[in-house]
């Protein structure tokens, strides 16, 4: 046969991957270095996919990384600071333990540090990829802002991510890019369109957190540090943008007039200028001194054709809608009672160009008081209020979420003092046909393509009438009518309890005409249907099936939800009417 | 008792042996006195001032100058020290013994304050100042009455800088001359610098600085890397059920909430529990939300991420486009007639070449003969034991039934049909001529003769084992016979009925035959075993090939009429179709039934093939076979066909088609054949 033997794991797959034990080893890092490594070079490890054949015919579970990955990291100049780190680490110690401060003081002066701006760099090689990476940074620098001064991380980290935060709302209300926003029972969620990129970020409720004692805080911390580099690499390249000085001023206006007042309360003038920003009340000062109002960007037109210009129109419009949502609230002016999480609602209203202000011993920054005759409306979170002004609405706060979702103006009936709230939606769920459809989106839906949906109250209030008189009112009321519709279809289609089951007549003397025939005809399908799938080859049927069942599951757990809600609205009117009968 | 000695004077070596007498410890004071006091009850030390120590020794004015030495020293003396003149101190005469202290106890009222004095052997009432003194001392407090302790100090050295110095003391040289070391080490420094070794600390940076990082976009930064990157999925958007006032149907019912309770953590399709709050006031903070976080970042640096391909098709065009059933007809569609009469499990039926007739074998151990078109039971024939197979000649000039069972395969004359074509068979079975030479045959065969001639009995070979199946020969002559057997060469038997005379085909076992069929044109014989299908070829007797069927145990076997293509029907729900001209592997492998095929047919003249199976069910498929050669056959399954009820978890055992009609019968384990048309 002649040539060498070929021995075995020297070629092919096993090559090109290498176990987290031995990179560690090639890389000379501890394994809290290697980590830190990893996520601030956004290195993870990789499946193979002959686990055995990579493993060299072990089947020990083990991670695998990509052989290049690790031959990248090794040229990082930041593994020779962690190795610098580790030194003067010994250092310190050998220093604490034979008591030379002088030496510890030196030591400490000279703390190697390290810089991540080539990292971001190098990861991130345009400003777009970085804004599409964001989500994660701004939880994290959000959730990391609300921690305590003191125990599980550095005060330093937790100011900074305080900073970018006010910076990146500033930046979003300056912007006005705010697109849908949620209170959701983890907190509340935000989604902005910053350069055409959908960024979504959670923010926990205002709360002391109960630390767990499971999580590492290492490594949060880690990637908070590569987070907030990133986040203010892109804080500064969004104020470029919009001509706005970084780190942001406030408007010399606002801030000759935030002056007078406050200036006294806090001892360092640093920090209460951090708190005048996160009040979000006041404009940011712009390199360029622009006119007041901005001229709107027209779209050019330009000469197109056929399906160009349907696109043009289409586009046209959308920014239409753009525009009009983006002055959802403007000429409003509103007060925010000390209940209502008051960052969160200055942050919504002012994104959406309302006035906003607040008690001025809630936080800096309020503008107006209670007693200014010119308020619109008042959000507020108590049962009841004493002094009730009569020229303003009082209403709850998810009135605010609800009509930014809505992106107009909701009737503000349903979110007065003391109402029960309408369920409030998650503006992120888009059904698919087959989804199920809660009740209430479908009424909102109606209520957005302008049709009026004044009933409800009599709805609510008659029953009993309606139910005698359901014919007649279908007649009278076409526009209720088609909702009806709507809401039936969507129930019998998918109750096996319909609402109105006549008991069927068999007619024997159809047997042979029309209908029977085309029930024929669709039997015959069905089985004409059956047959093929009988002749599909393997492959093809196990992906049929699957795909079936995905659909069978969908629509089940939309009758599922259907059947709950029936059930429901069942009880409440029972429950309704035993009242009505009581009170008579 | 107790010893009050003051300022004594030592005898030379009893430095050491202070230390080891009882109950006598020295504190040592400033000013130089030592004062040792041992109590009666518990020995207390404290010191006294000078002029306290004078008093006493005011008060004790025969002074003992021995000092404070052990007085065990003078034990064998009558004295015990001098006194101040040098006079010998004597010991009392007589020495107070316990008796005596107790009385002294009992009877003294000032024994409380009286202390022995060992150095002059005397007692000593204590004056009230002392017992005074002594009490204070025990307390903590100073000797003297007068000391005050909270005197105010007088602080010398303050910060205040005063006109006068506190020594008189005048400075030193060394604090007027600069210092030469100093001066070395200055001007080291002042090199170091010089020379550039030294820098100014940089101030730090406690803020990170930002500026524009993508000013100048490099396309060239791009790498490879970025290609090959896989970005993170974001996180999952969240729904109505994740809202803090959902709708009500969102919110989970009392056992859905208990499930959820008890279920892993892994396992649940929500990581939380939906709730319901009445106001954003009351909505608490949410306890997971670190762990959340906590776990994305794990997600991000721990999980190995992949590409994966979603497929998006439509299901509806996976479904392959086959053409209409309706547009293949005729095939069977109704269940027409229902053959009554077996009381046991049917296992074979067969029809008579013209289709006028059929015959259907049972475990009832009868065989039956029916009336296609009527559905009438014509003759029942009771055979010695269940009937495994029967087989109708299909030589339409002879009436003759195969009917095997146990070790038996019987040849009847039903005498059913044309009176000529029945005494034709009967004289061609009589027309046998018993040849010269006898040879030694595997089965024997026997003519009937009497009541069972009547019945119809015509001949009888016994077989050496229990025969399975028997199937004929195109033509009507030849006829052979499966003995299933795993150890042996004699599996299958050919007989020709003309010359009776019977053969054995194969030297060799080559595994246990299921079954096996004559090629309806060539000289071809094929032998089905449990996994594969061996074709024989009868005048050159060799094998030419060997099918694998892919099935794990083949039940059943038909060759197609044209003779170029094979079914097998096996126990694991498939069937096989061969193409003997295309490959040796299977053209199509359909799994049509749910469970084991039982039998299979193909049609004569039509294209259509069946099966039936133990689901209850015949599927009847198109099967069309083409003269050219190029193309392939065409198989469309056209009718499901159900009737048969399933008994002993067995449903249809064996399906045989109408010789001339589109039409298809099926026998089952209910005890009913089916016609369905």
């Amino acid at each position: 046969m002649g040539g060498l033997q070929k021995k075995k794991y020297e070629r092919g797959s096993a090559t090109n991957y290498i176990t987290r034990n031995k990179a560690r080893k090639k890389l000379q890092l501890s394994l809290a270095d290697f980590r830190r490594l990893c996520i601030l070079k956004g290195i993870y490890p990789h499946e193979p996919k002959h686990k055995k054949k990579v493993n060299k015919g072990s089947t020990a579970p083990r991670t695998f990384y990509l052989l290049k990955d690790i031959r990248f990291l090794l040229h990082e100049p930041i593994v020779r600071k962690f190795r610098e780190y580790k030194v003067f680490v010994r250092k310190l110690r050998k220093a604490y333990g034979k008591a030379e401060w002088t030496a510890v003081e030196r030591l400490r002066d000279n703390k190697p540090g390290y810089k991540l701006d080539h990292i971001i760099k190098e990861r991130y090689p345009t400003f777009i990829d970085a804004l599409r990476d964001i989500d994660d940074a701004l939880s994290m620098c959000f959730l990391f802002s609300t921690f305590a001064r003191t125990g599980k991380c550095h005060v330093q980290t937790i100011t900074l991510c305080r900073r970018l935060t006010v910076e990146w709302m500033n930046y979003v209300v300056t912007s006005r890019s705010l697109r849908k926003v949620f209170i959701s029972i983890k907190g509340i969620y935000y989604q902005a369109e910053v350069l055409g990129q959908l960024i979504t970020w959670l923010v926990p409720y205002q709360f002391a957190h109960d630390h767990p004692t499971d999580v590492d805080y290492r490594v949060m911390a880690t990637f908070t540090e590569m987070y907030t580099t990133l986040f203010g690499f892109i804080n500064f390249r969004l104020y470029q943008t919009l001509n706005l000085v970084y780190p942001p001023k406030l408007d010399s206006k606002a801030e000759s007039e935030l002056k007078a007042e406050h200036e006294e309360d806090y001892a360092m003038d640093s920090e209460s200028y951090l708190e005048k920003l996160s009040a979000l009340s006041a404009s940011l000062a712009r390199v360029v001194a622009t006119a007041e109002e901005e001229e709107e960007n027209q779209l050019d037109q330009f000469p197109a054709d056929g399906e160009d210009l349907e696109n043009m129109e289409a586009r046209e419009k959308e920014q239409k809608e753009q525009e009009a949502q983006n002055r959802l609230f403007e000429g409003l002016k509103f007060f925010l009672n000390r209940e209502v999480p008051r960052e969160s609602l200055a942050f919504i209203l002012r994104c959406f160009g309302a006035e906003v202000s607040w008690d001025k011993s809630l936080c800096i920054g309020g503008t107006y008081n209670v007693t200014d005759e010119t308020i619109t409306h008042q959000i507020v979170d108590r049962p009841d209020i004493d002094k009730q002004y009569i020229n303003r609405y009082y209403i709850q706060p998810q009135w605010v979420f609800d009509s930014v979702n809505a992106k107009m103006r909701l009737p503000v009936e349903d979110y007065f003092l003391g109402v029960t709230l309408p369920p409030h939606l998650s503006p992120f769920v888009e059904e698919k046909d087959g989804d199920y459809v809660p009740p209430e989106k479908l009424k909102l839906m109606a209520l957005q393509r302008g049709e009026k949906h004044e009933e409800e109250e009599d709805d609510d209030d008659d029953d009993d009438d309606e139910e005698y008189n359901d014919e007649v009112d279908d007649e009278d009321l076409t526009e209720e009518k088609n909702l009806k519709k709507m809401e039936d279809q969507r129930s019998q289609g998918k109750q096996t309890l319909a609402v109105k089951v006549t008991p069927g007549k068999v007619k024997p003397w159809e047997t042979g005409s029309v209908g029977n025939k085309v029930r024929l005809e669709k039997e015959e399908k069905a089985e004409e249907k059956r047959l093929a799938i009988m002749m599909m080859k393997k492959k093809e049927k196990y992906l049929y099936d699957k795909i079936m069942f995905g659909k069978k599951r969908t629509t089940r757990e939309a009758n599922k939800l259907a059947a709950k809600r029936k059930a429901h609205e069942d009880t409440s009117k029972a429950e309704k009417k035993q009242k009505k009968a009581k009170k008579q | 008792m107790g010893t009050v000695c003051v300022g004594g004077v030592y005898p030379a070596g009893c430095e050491k042996k202070r230390d080891t007498a009882a109950h006598s410890l020295l504190i040592g004071s400033g000013r130089g006195v030592f004062i040792e006091i041992t109590h009666r009850c518990s020995p207390t030390l404290k010191w006294l001032t000078t002029s306290e120590s004078f008093q006493l020794s005011r008060v004790c004015d025969i002074r003992n100058t021995v000092g404070n030495v052990p007085m065990e020293w003078y034990q064998d003396y009558p004295h015990i020290g001098y006194n101040l003149d040098g006079k010998k101190i004597f010991k009392p005469i007589r020495n107070k013994d316990e008796l005596d202290e107790f009385l002294d106890k009992m009877e003294n009222p000032d024994y409380w304050r009286t202390v022995h004095d060992k150095t002059t052997a005397s007692d000593i009432r204590l004056t009230d100042e002392q017992v005074d003194l002594v009490h204070r001392l025990q307390k903590g407090q100073f000797g003297d009455v007068n000391f005050n302790e909270y005197e105010p100090s007088v602080d010398f050295f303050t910060n205040e800088v005063m006109i006068h110095p506190v020594t008189n003391r005048p400075q030193d040289k060394r604090s007027f001359i600069p210092s030469l070391i100093e001066k070395e080490k200055v001007s080291k420094l002042v090199h170091a610098i010089k020379m550039g070794w030294i820098k100014p600390r940089k101030p730090k940076e406690t803020t990170p600085q930002y500026y524009d990082l993508w000013a100048k976009e490099d396309p060239n930064a791009i790498l490879g890397r970025h290609k090959m990157h896989v970005p993170a999925p974001k996180m999952r958007l969240p729904g109505h059920e994740e809202s803090y006032n959902p709708p009500p149907e969102y919110l989970l019912t009392e056992e859905e909430r208990l499930v959820w309770e008890q279920q892993d953590a892994e396992d649940r399709k929500l990581p939380f529990l939906p709730q319901k709050h009445s106001c954003l006031r009351a909505v608490p903070a949410f306890s997971r939300f670190i762990h959340e976080r906590f776990e994305r970042c794990l997600d991000l640096y721990l999980c190995p991420r992949q590409r994966k391909m979603r497929v998006n098709v439509n299901p509806e065009d996976l479904i392959p486009k086959l053409p209409k059933p309706k547009d293949l007809q005729p095939f069977p569609t109704t269940m027409s007639l229902v053959y009554r009469g077996h009381t046991s499990l049917v296992r074979s039926i067969s029809a008579s070449p013209t289709g006028q007739w059929l015959v259907s074998g049972s475990d009832d151990f009868t065989v039956r003969f029916w009336e296609v078109n009527t559905g009438r039971c014509m003759k029942t024939l009771e055979v010695g034991g269940a009937v495994k197979s029967v087989a109708w000649n299909p030589n339409p000039a002879v009436c003759l039934v195969a009917v095997c069972f146990e070790r038996t395969v019987l040849l009847l004359n039903p005498s059913l049909g044309d009176r000529l074509v029945v005494s034709s068979t009967d004289q061609l079975i009589t027309a046998y001529e018993p040849p010269e030479e006898d040879k030694e045959q595997a089965v024997t065969w026997a003519l009937s003769e009497g009541l069972e001639h009547n019945m119809g009995h015509r001949l009888t070979l016994t077989h050496p084992k229990a025969v399975k199946q028997v199937v004929w020969h195109g033509k009507g002559d030849y006829l052979s016979s499966v003995m299933p057997d795993n150890s042996s060469n004699l599996q299958v038997l050919i007989h020709q009925v003309s010359k009776r005379r019977t053969q054995n085909p194969f030297r060799k076992n080559k595994g246990l035959v299921q079954c096996v069929s004559f090629h309806p044109l060539r000289p071809y014989f094929f032998v089905a075993t449990q996994r594969y299908v061996r074709v024989y070829n009868l005048i050159k007797q060799e094998l030419t090939k060997k099918l694998m069927t892919n099935c794990k145990w083949i039940s059943s076997m038909a060759i197609h009429p044209g003779g170029d293509n094979l079914i097998c029907g096996s126990y694991d729900c498939r069937l096989a179709w061969f193409d003997l001209d295309l490959s040796t592997k299977p053209y199509k492998m359909l799994r049509h039934h749910k469970k084991a095929l039982r039998g299979v047919a193909y049609h004569r003249n039509y294209p259509l093939f069946a099966s039936g199976a133990d689901d209850g069910s015949v599927i009847v498929c198109h099967g069309m076979v083409y003269n050219d050669l190029l193309q392939n056959p065409l198989i469309v399954p056209v009718k499901v066909l159900k009737g048969h009820q399933i008994t002993h978890d067995l449903g249809v055992l064996d399906v045989t088609f109408h010789p001339t009609q589109p039409w298809v019968f099926s026998s089952g384990a209910d005890t009913t054949i089916r016609l369905f048309t």
